[in-house]
């Protein structure tokens, strides 16, 4: 099968570059990008860097601090074996694995019925998709608290795959909307001529051609659910239900000590995957943010 | 009419089609949104249902200086943090639009603020503002420019120029990646027509790139105050809302009264309060930037 990828963007926008020097175009060009690549970097080199530092050179006031002379690796030992991290690792994968399953079926079926069943007020609840997606979770967790809680799901995994589709959903089905409308009709009447019922256009027709945008909506569904914060803080309560970001922020800071070194190696951990997964799929990842937007 | 030829018409398929979205929607957003509301408008506390109070809730949070100050403090963030995330990302976006080289190595780095967990590089950001180690103090004190370190999450002004300091830090990439997006659709004859009738860059900027970017930055910058305004991770973990409630926002003083604070009720009618200013918000960068556009 032929995997359609986003089409790289093309470099002609309003480039006039050979018009000008090349003193003025380091100055005005590349001086500039080169310091927003370090601030926008440096505090992951600075994250890397204390992870990697043992405890006496985090603590000394003279050296190099931008560099360490003796990596070591105790401050990863300390997060994978003294602390619930590789548990806090799994609840995350799980749930943000499951919201993402859960999210994209329905947002398929539902962005395949807005799109092309056109059935009746499809315009209507369309609007009303993109209105969900305004809706911030943070007006959203209290009534949710006492919601789960009444349904008896308080400090499980499940009130989290099942709270987290309201952000997920939304946003999958607008951008699943605009690539089926990209899609031309005239295959799916072709279809329906040969007799094909709606839901083998769907299975045979329509998805092969929107693997793409299901990848980007996949991606960004993702890392959405990874990152998220407010729910999986006001849901759960027991330390080997948390998820990572949670975990690192409630159970790794005790007292007035901080453990530098194993909070930094705990926030690398945990942004690695999210930022190895999004290496391999810049474009679908880009497309989709950006796709999101532009409609 | 038989299952199969009701298979075949559209209204019903679109409902069966709609029914697992819908479902999940009803039940987990536009439920709790009318929930939230409702507890508003109630003394819940957890554990304890409510009864309906009217409107003692606002009353209270109005007469409430840390309540006042919370509504202050989001104002101002989200100004400052949303102006500053639009003129730099729009810089950013200007720049990365030319010939680079390394161009989508730069742009796919760039991103990585915005995808990495904003807890955990918020995480970053409060070591990097230690009041013993900061190696930003550290730098400083080494250039000669400073003579002791700085308190950055320790007094008022400093703690609401920190957050907003990585909260643009983190908005930056999303802006700039939208409008670069943006830019890429502006055609370049554009552009060589203005070079022939001797136009600046200055003027090409103001009159054919600025214009044509309108709608996408109306819609981008809704989004970017959106989701300023509503913030909470950076101060969750940064301030937890201090120094003295110089740092609270909306969304972490209504977590605080409800949840570790157990006034569900307060908590809702904080949270309810957002709503109108959202909704000015949406609809004056929306409209207001629409209307631009049209006028052009």
């Amino acid at each position: 099968m032929a995997l359609h990828k986003p089409e790289p963007s093309n470099d002609a926008g309003g480039d006039m570059n050979y018009l000008v020097s090349m003193p003025r175009k380091v100055a005005t060009i590349y001086l500039p990008t080169t310091v927003f690549l370090i601030v926008l970097l440096f505090p992951f080199y600075w994250m890397t860097i204390t992870a990697f530092k043992p405890n006496e050179e985090l603590l000394s006031q003279d050296g190099n601090p931008f560099w360490v002379q003796s990596p070591t690796l105790a401050h990863i030992k300390k997060l994978l074996f003294d602390t619930s991290y590789p548990e806090w690792l799994w609840n995350t994968v799980l749930v943000s694995v499951s919201a993402t399953f859960l999210s994209l079926v329905c947002s398929v079926l539902a962005a395949y019925a807005i799109e092309r069943l056109r059935f009746r007020s499809s315009r209507f609840i369309g609007m009303g998709i993109f209105l969900a997606y305004l809706v911030p979770p943070s007006i959203l967790f209290i009534p949710l608290a006492t919601m789960i809680y009444k349904l008896e799901l308080f400090d499980t995994r499940l009130a989290l795959i099942l709270t987290y589709p309201t952000f997920l959903i939304p946003f999958c089905t607008w951008l699943l909307m605009g690539y089926f409308k990209s899609i031309p009709f005239e295959l799916e009447e072709c279809a329906l001529i040969d007799g094909a019922s709606r839901l083998q256009i769907l299975t045979k027709i329509i998805l092969p051609l929107a693997v793409p945008g299901m990848i980007s909506a996949g991606i960004f569904a993702f890392t959405l659910s990874w990152n998220e914060f407010i729910y999986a803080l006001t849901f759960i309560s027991s330390s080997e239900m948390k998820t990572v970001p949670v975990g690192v922020i409630t159970e790794l800071i005790e007292g007035d000590v901080y453990h530098w070194g194993a909070l930094m190696a705990g926030a690398l951990l945990g942004s690695l995957p999210v930022a190895i997964l999004y290496s391999f799929f810049v474009e679908y990842y880009v497309s989709g943010m950006t796709g999101a937007v532009k409609e | 009419m038989s299952l199969s030829r009701l298979l075949e018409n559209r209204n019903f398929l679109g409902f069966l089609f709609m029914l697992p979205a819908a479902a999940l929607l009803l039940v987990f957003l536009t439920y709790p949104l009318g929930l939230g509301t409702w507890l508003g408008f109630t003394d819940a506390k957890i554990g304890r249902a409510g009864v309906w109070v009217g409107l003692e809730n606002y009353i209270y949070l109005f007469g409430d200086q840390v309540a006042r100050l919370s509504l202050f403090n989001t104002v101002f963030y989200t100004a400052v943090a949303t102006t500053v995330k639009f003129a730099l990302g729009l810089w950013l976006a200007l720049l990365l639009n030319k010939n680079l080289p390394f161009k989508s190595f730069i742009r796919a780095v760039i991103l990585l603020p915005y995808i990495v967990p904003t807890a955990l590089s918020a995480l970053a950001f409060w070591w990097i503002y230690d009041t013993q180690f900061s190696i930003v103090s550290w730098g400083l004190v080494r250039l000669g420019l400073i003579d002791h370190y700085i308190d950055f999450l320790g007094d008022p002004w400093l703690a609401r120029a920190s957050v907003i300091v990585a909260n643009i830090w983190r908005g930056i990439p999303f802006v700039a990646i939208c409008l670069l997006a943006g830019l890429q659709t502006i055609s370049p004859s554009y552009y060589e027509a203005a070079v022939l009738d001797g136009a600046t860059p200055w003027q090409m900027f103001r009159y054919i790139t600025l214009p044509l970017l309108t709608p996408i930055i109306a819609v981008v910058m809704t989004f970017s105050i959106l989701f300023t305004f509503t913030d909470f991770q950076l101060i969750y973990v940064l301030t937890r809302g201090g120094p003295l409630n110089a740092t609270h926002l909306m969304a972490t003083l209504s977590f605080q009264r409800a949840i570790p604070g157990g006034a569900l009720g307060e908590g809702a009618a904080l949270a309810t309060a957002m709503v109108p200013f959202l909704l000015a918000a949406i609809l004056f960068s929306y409209f207001g930037l629409q209307r631009r556009a049209w006028q052009q």
